[in-house]
């Protein structure tokens, strides 16, 4: 054949070499970016607090603990809070192979338990808050939902969280509380997730965190189920052996607990420890 | 994981001819370091993967009918996807390759888009389009009834719309590789465009297309992001390989360890199987 057929088969296989490069690279776009900043300060043992903290935390505590960063930021000039928001297992697994964080910050004991028994916490994890389930549905509930046993119904389509996070543990426990069945149309791999396909009205309703309907405002409306009462999370938060920036990290679990940040997360629906 | 190019110039007795001497001296050192770097930084990883697998439950844990479930979900769906985005891929890459219109680059563009973004907001994007409050979704909900998030046609078409560009791309750039004046001769000896396209371009270029059905099958087997986000997580009807590992990365890391495993070997038998039959070919 001639030059220029080789030079088109040559350029073909280039593309083709392209091609597999971009599937490489768009195969791992999709993980989540936990763990990507780097704490550039090194805790300096003087009173005056500087530097980035890095706060791992559960997804349903984004709205409340973003105040708090603002509150935080302001009382320590110079330092900066980054945040990696996500459901607690993942978030737990990530600590545990390594990712950089001072405060881990968890939705339920279990999560934090894993932290702990890898020897990666410093100190007793401390119960900070409690968060109650709460059933999302469609504003102005069109379905008329008013208990768990709603749900069940056939051709309603309900998400839960996976069984794996913190959520979707707690909404089996109340459904097992009350003996009842729920085949969900897909199991969630973080709260906001959940939520999220009720406010884009892909499903009628989702079992979420109290705290996660009051934030979703007019979007979703909540319906109480007493069965919630039995299966209340505490949220556990503790310091991180590797933290980069050990003093900033303790103050800002102070900050947390105290009083003005218990109501900061009172205002977001939380309950006391 | 062979680079194309290297086994299609090979294997290729027409093109080869006097084979090009080695440069003296072996590979420059500017240029070996790095491409070892580059080598062990591929590999790398997945060696790491084996050695850290828990061999010794990996029985166990692969015989739970969890992981055959998502396994031969993640099958059907990749197939499935692939031959969705040859039904419609194909002519598309033709239109591409053949017929001169206006906007044909911005077009070409468009078609590569899902190859460069974030498969999540591939999912955001059919959520809007196809959802039950989609654009489309809202209208094929109210006339058929038919919603498709939470179902496996849903991962399918997840699937299908991040992979299909791959595919596009292949036989669109084999079309334009491929002499057209065998189409011409074609029409000219009276058969019509679609007849010349069915009997002269079809086998003409059906290594490109089989190529690029790998690479999309390959694409869609791998999908996370999307499928996650447009189909959820179901067993058996929307779990997917690549879900049920984020999923038990979560909780079980060896489970995880170990399906990683299962979608590696699949994707090397899948591509050591194909690749003396088809990717040489081209």
């Amino acid at each position: 054949m001639t030059c220029s057929a080789r030079r088109t088969r040559r350029m073909l296989q280039v593309t083709g070499a392209g091609a597999a490069a971009l599937l490489a690279l768009s195969a791992c776009s999709s993980s989540d970016s936990a763990g990507k900043s780097e704490s550039g300060a090194s805790g300096s043992s003087s009173d005056k607090l500087s530097g980035e903290v890095t706060v791992f935390a559960a997804a349903s505590l984004k709205e409340s603990f973003t105040t708090l960063k603002k509150e935080f930021e302001k009382e320590h000039p110079g330092t900066k809070v980054t945040f990696s928001f996500g459901g607690s297992d993942s978030l737990a697994a990530g600590i545990t192979s390594g990712a950089p964080a001072d405060v881990f910050a968890a939705a339920s004991p279990k999560t934090m338990k894993t932290v702990t028994d890898k020897g990666d916490a410093v100190g007793e994890p401390a119960t900070f808050i409690r968060n109650q389930l709460e059933i999302a549905t469609l504003p102005g509930n069109p379905d008329k939902v008013s208990s768990l046993k709603d749900l069940t119904k056939s051709g309603r389509k309900v998400v839960l969280c996976d069984k794996t996070v913190p959520c979707g543990s707690a909404a089996q426990k109340a459904l097992g509380a009350s003996h009842l069945e729920l085949t969900p149309v897909s199991y969630e791999q973080d709260v906001k997730s959940a939520l999220n396909k009720v406010v884009l009205k892909e499903a009628d309703a989702a079992v979420v965190y109290k705290t996660d309907v009051k934030a979703a405002g007019d979007k979703v409306e909540g319906v109480e189920f007493p069965e919630s009462a039995k299966a209340i999370n505490d949220y556990p938060i503790a310091r991180l052996k590797n933290a980069k920036n050990p003093d900033a990290a303790k103050a800002f679990i102070a900050l947390v607990r105290s009083d003005k940040g218990q109501r900061v997360l009172n205002q977001a629906g939380f309950l006391k420890p | 994981m062979t680079p194309p190019d290297k086994t299609g110039a090979a294997a290729d007795p027409r093109t080869s001819g006097p084979r090009r001497r080695r440069a003296r001296g072996g590979a420059p050192l500017p240029l070996l370091l790095p491409a070892l770097i580059g080598l062990a930084f591929l590999v790398l990883p997945l060696v790491a993967l084996l050695i850290r697998a828990p061999w010794r439950s990996i029985p166990e844990l692969l015989t739970s009918p969890e992981v055959w479930q998502a396994l031969k979900l993640s099958l059907i769906c990749a197939t499935a996807a692939t031959a969705v985005s040859l039904v419609i891929g194909v002519p598309l890459a033709w239109l591409l390759a053949r017929v001169e219109f206006p906007g044909r680059g911005f077009v070409r563009a468009l078609v590569t888009l899902p190859l460069v973004l974030p498969p999540v907001v591939g999912g955001v994007a059919l959520l809007m389009a196809l959802g039950r409050n989609g654009v489309l979704g809202q209208w094929l909900d109210a006339t058929f009834g038919i919603t498709l998030p939470f179902t496996t046609a849903g991962v399918v078409l997840a699937e299908a719309f991040v992979a299909m560009p791959f595919l596009v791309i292949s036989v669109e750039g084999t079309l334009r590789a491929a002499d057209p004046r065998y189409e011409e001769a074609a029409t000219t000896l009276g058969a019509s465009r679609f007849t010349a396209f069915r009997r002269v371009t079809l086998p003409l270029i059906a290594p490109g297309i089989a190529a690029g059905a790998v690479l999309a099958w390959a694409r869609a087997l791998g999908e996370f992001g999307a499928t996650i986000t447009f189909a959820g997580n179901f067993p058996d009807r929307t779990q997917t390989m690549p879900l049920a590992v984020y999923l038990a990365l979560q909780n079980d890391p060896d489970a995880a360890i170990a399906l990683s495993l299962v979608l590696l070997a699949v994707s090397i038998a899948v591509l050591a199987g194909l690749r003396d039959r088809w990717m040489t070919a081209s």
